[in-house]
């Protein structure tokens, strides 16, 4: 647990992790643990509005789809840097698709947030089929057709690398605000918002703040998105999108972030861990299974895998009293 | 005059048809322990409601100090220096007493989300000192100990003090109770009285509170405001109060003549 408080550490071992992974899977793999890491970050991004401050927000492929197409646009066009500086190339952009991101979670969130439960979903739900919509309909962004040819990374090093260093970013941000006032103020909207406001918690600011932090990394999660898979169109970013966002955080454990992690690697993998089954019985059990599991989680554990403990909280608690 | 800390001009609370506090004037004086007391339904927690920003008074304003408090969020209202407790708790239930206590003192933090993601120094120190004295103000109730237990853990009589306590951590010149001894036995009532009279010394505060439990009211009050059906009948020292006979009407009622 040191060395994931410590961020350089984190990095380097994931880094290792990755060349690790460059020799031992193969290419098919490689991508599906590639999406896992997007999808780790759009749990985790989620986390911090869903979990930690108990706004219900259903509309996170949108600010995917933003960043997501911020940064293939920027790539194909307005690509800057020699070859040997791609890298550079790459964060900015993906930097600047989680800002513009941030920017509509901004101007989503300001009048949205004074909404409670089920009609923030229904708002975000809608602003996340608006900009599929819009989209759409957008002709210099290819429209129904989407952008091909995005630049990736080149190899899977780079591409695990460069995600690995967003997921660092992401946990670390998130994990220090919760440690920190801000967080707590979070936590308190999330309580008893009656109650935060008579103790001088802002609780519109404090959610609007949570929203840009989450749109944020939802937006670079998009980039990533991107430039692993080279093409998007609009109908990657469906409504199903965001629920798979939802369905990560609910099972991690609302206000997990190690939860968050788990259940983003298990629900990306686990849909084409099952495949091999499809082919053997010839019926595409895939999906039943998926959702029975599911469905059994959430009777044996409400609270979601981690509830709202981190890894190190439920090592402490199972692990060691039964050694 | 300059020695009124908090001032109610006619503030009235409508819902609908229902006047719920009319025209309700009081003063009250830096220091004091003041009390508001009424049969059910007299509106005094829609007075508290709108001390607190909680309600916008349909007419009428409250001042604190001389300024207006007129058109503030709640929020703005703790900055300005009013806290208050909840008649149904209202803590932090999941989260710790310690944290209950720290998000109290959210409004005196002064590092920002750069100082945080970084750990600057700034960080560190602000967050210490913050934790330092959310442990201090724990410590004066006893609940140091449970710092780190969730908030709903605690019995009911400790919840209500670490509501005080989180009140406190505001910094605020007035407190308002509401109820603080609701639920409470005798001699319960008793310690709570004595910890009222204890942190008023200590904090140099003036508390306004709302309660039932007469025995308290008349014990520590130096001023009783007296509210039925949403308007003041009785205004006074406690002697004055208990044998006004308005006040035994509103709480008795009065015998019918044939």
């Amino acid at each position: 647990m040191k060395a994931l408080k410590n961020p350089a550490l984190a990095l380097l071992g994931l880094c290792l992790l990755g060349v690790a992974l460059n020799f031992s899977v193969n290419a098919y793999i490689q991508l599906i643990l590639l999406f896992a890491g997007v999808n780790c970050l759009m749990s985790m991004s989620l986390n911090l509005v869903n979990g930690y401050t108990g706004q219900f927000s259903l509309g996170h492929a949108g600010f995917m789809a933003i960043g997501a197409y911020f940064s293939a646009y920027a790539s194909t066009r307005w690509s800057f840097a020699p070859p040997s500086l791609l890298i550079v190339q790459y964060f900015v952009f993906t930097l600047g698709a989680g800002l513009v991101a941030a920017a509509a979670g901004f101007l989503v969130g300001l009048p949205s947030l004074r909404l409670k439960g089920d009609y923030l979903a229904i708002v975000t739900l809608g602003f996340g089929e608006i900009i599929r919509v819009a989209l759409l309909n957008m002709d210099f962004l290819g429209g129904p057709r989407g952008l091909s040819g995005i630049p990736g990374f080149g190899s899977f090093l780079w591409s695990f690398s460069f995600a690995s260093l967003w997921i660092v970013i992401c946990f670390f941000t998130i994990w220090r605000v919760m440690r920190s006032s801000h967080g707590r103020g979070f936590l308190s909207v999330r309580e008893d918002e009656i109650a935060a406001e008579a103790m001088g918690v802002n609780t519109t600011r404090m959610k609007v703040k949570a929203f840009v932090l989450s749109s944020f990394f939802a937006g670079v999660a998009g980039a990533l998105f991107a430039h692993f898979t080279n093409f998007i169109n609009p109908s990657s970013f469906t409504f199903l999108q965001s629920v798979n966002a939802v369905i990560m955080v609910v099972l991690g454990g609302m206000g997990s972030m190690t939860g968050s992690i788990v259940a983003a690697i298990i629900i990306t993998v686990l849909p084409e861990a099952l495949r091999p089954l499809q082919e053997l019985t010839g019926v595409d059990l895939r999906m039943v299974i998926y959702s029975l599991s599911l469905i059994l989680m959430m009777i044996l554990r409400p609270k979601g895998l981690f509830g709202d403990m981190e890894l190190g909280d439920v090592w402490r608690k199972y692990v060691r009293r039964s050694a | 005059m300059s020695d009124v800390l908090l001032e109610a001009r006619k503030i009235t609370m409508r819902f609908g048809g229902l006047k719920a506090v009319d025209s309700l004037e009081f003063q009250i004086k830096k220091g004091q322990l003041a009390g508001l007391i009424g049969p059910n339904g007299a509106g005094k927690t829609t007075v508290f409601n709108m001390l607190t920003g909680v309600y916008q008074p349909t007419s009428g304003e409250v001042l604190l100090e001389g300024q207006s408090l007129q058109g503030l969020a709640p929020y703005e209202i703790s900055h300005r220096g009013i806290t208050r407790t909840f008649q149904n708790i209202r803590l932090f239930k999941n989260l710790t007493v310690l944290d209950n206590v720290l998000i109290a003192g959210h409004q005196h933090v002064k590092y920002g989300l750069f100082d945080t993601l970084l750990q600057t120094e700034n960080f560190r120190t602000d967050e210490k000192r913050l934790q330092d004295k959310a442990i201090d103000l724990l410590k004066i109730f006893h609940l140091e100990e449970k710092a780190h237990k969730p908030a709903n853990s605690l019995p009911y009589g400790e919840q209500r003090k670490l509501e005080i306590v989180r009140a406190l951590a505001t910094d605020p010149k007035i407190i308002l109770l509401d109820e603080p001894a609701a639920g409470m036995n005798h001699s319960e009532t008793h310690h709570l009285m004595e910890t009222i009279a204890k942190i008023r010394e200590e904090f140099k505060l003036t508390v306004l509170l709302i309660e039932h439990d007469m025995k308290l009211v008349m014990g520590i009050c130096e001023n009783i405001i007296v509210l039925d059906h949403g308007v003041k009948i009785e205004e006074g020292a406690p002697a004055q109060v208990q044998s006004s006979a308005k006040v035994i009407e509103a709480y008795l009622g009065v015998e019918e003549k044939e």
